[in-house]
């Protein structure tokens, strides 16, 4: 059991790992603010959200593990805050050049 | 070994973002470096196992001194554009660079002259750490056998923020400091103004009260508070107080106050100015980081809102 739950975490932390890469690939390669923050939104929603799961079972008590989805939930809830702040301020330069 | 790795990275990372920050030409872009390279130098404290000092350079560091220079910069907009064409003389740049030069060696020398083991006073703190009732040594440190220095502190950050308001015309004097914020009241920012600071809050109590034991402590909690004053502020949800306000300055000279009037009593009841009776040592220190709290968080907010610039209504 312990076995697989180390397995698990593996492959959920590297799956996660790569979102971030991809993010960050996007991020550098995308041509213009909206695709840029596409790339960014994966980044931080899916790939920290398989890095938190990831890490669930290798925490020791039930607080902690909850301490993590509460840090997963604050990086989603200002990084969608965020990002619709920066696309906005996007188009608004666009508008008026 | 792969923990040599990782802090190998990181400490590349910050030399690459450093110089990066340094050399371009965008002030704008130099900010967004040097608060990721306040982000990266946390994560570095976190390494050395210095937590606090890693709470506090990623909220202060990162977090304060990143909004306070973006504002600067928007100031500074209009004479970036002279600055740049502006050319400076090979001679300054001799004279600059000799300078970076010295400043490096001097400090490169003390760190290698460093004697070994270098000196150090934590075994006495972790051996009389338990006369004052907290068991967070750095609290310890900061509020009882160093009290003076987070004194002068809280006065140091209250005479700072004096000096931005002296920067007011006479004709502002009392007014509010910057701009009024207008934002869609339906709109995104509103939405997130509104949801995150109950949490904010309840968060900052929490690093504030886990501070005794923990790392986190009043710093890191007004930090947060005034972070969340900042959001409330932007969102156009509530407007920045007149600097006339009668609460506003009283809640700014409290925390210095309390700690003074507690020093003083330390003269009669323990003998020595700031010091604690040996029994009331935790609730003495409860109550100066409780009176701490209103002062560091207006002042850290204020000075994000700069000098006053519109006429305030009458307080």
């Amino acid at each position: 059991m312990g076995r697989l739950l180390d397995l698990f975490s593996i492959v959920a932390v590297v799956a996660g790992a790569f979102f971030f890469l991809a993010g960050s690939v996007g991020l550098l390669r995308f041509p213009d603010a909206y695709t840029r923050l596409h790339a960014l939104t994966k980044a931080d929603n899916l790939g920290l959200a398989l890095v938190v799961i990831g890490l669930l079972p290798q925490m020791d008590s039930v607080l902690a593990a909850l301490k993590l989805v509460v840090v997963w939930l604050l990086v989603l809830l200002s990084s969608a805050a965020v990002s619709q702040l920066i696309a906005r301020a996007a188009r608004r330069r666009e508008q008026q050049p | 070994m792969t923990g040599g790795i990782v802090s190998l990275a990181i400490v590349l990372l910050l030399l690459a973002l450093a110089v990066w920050a340094v050399l371009v030409r965008e002030a704008f872009l130099a900010i967004a470096g040097f608060v990721a390279y306040g982000l990266l130098l946390s994560l570095v404290w976190v390494r050395l196992y210095g937590i606090d000092v890693a709470l506090t350079e990623a909220a202060i560091g990162g977090g304060l001194t990143g909004a306070m220079l973006i504002g600067a910069v928007s100031r500074l907009r209009g004479t970036e554009a002279a600055s740049r064409s502006e050319r400076s003389g090979a001679g300054l740049h001799v004279v600059a660079l000799l300078l970076c030069f010295s400043v490096t060696a001097t400090l490169v020398l003390c760190v290698l002259l460093l004697p070994e083991p270098a000196p150090t006073l934590a075994l006495q703190v972790s051996e009389n750490l338990a006369v004052t009732g907290v068991g967070n040594p750095i609290t310890g440190v900061l509020l009882a056998f160093r009290a003076l220095d987070t004194l002068l502190e809280a006065i140091v950050l209250v005479i700072a923020l004096i000096g931005v308001w002296s920067l007011a015309p006479d004709r502002l004097w009392g007014g509010r400091p910057g701009l009024r914020y207008h934002a869609d009241p339906d709109g995104i920012l509103a939405y997130f103004a509104r949801l995150l600071p109950p949490l904010g809050i309840i968060f900052a109590v929490y690093i504030f009260w886990a501070g005794a034991d923990h790392p986190g402590g009043k710093f890191q909690s007004a930090t947060i508070l005034a972070a969340m004053w900042m959001l409330v502020l932007m969102a156009g949800l509530a407007d920045t107080p007149s600097i006339g306000h009668r609460g506003v300055r009283f809640g700014i000279v409290i925390g210095p106050l309390v700690f003074v009037a507690i020093g003083v009593l330390g003269l009669f009841s323990a003998g020595a100015l700031l010091a604690y009776p040996e029994e009331w040592a935790k609730p003495m220190i409860v109550v100066v980081e409780v009176a701490l709290l209103p002062t560091l968080t207006l002042v850290l907010g204020l000075l994000l809102a700069g000098p006053p610039a519109r006429r305030g209504s009458a307080a």
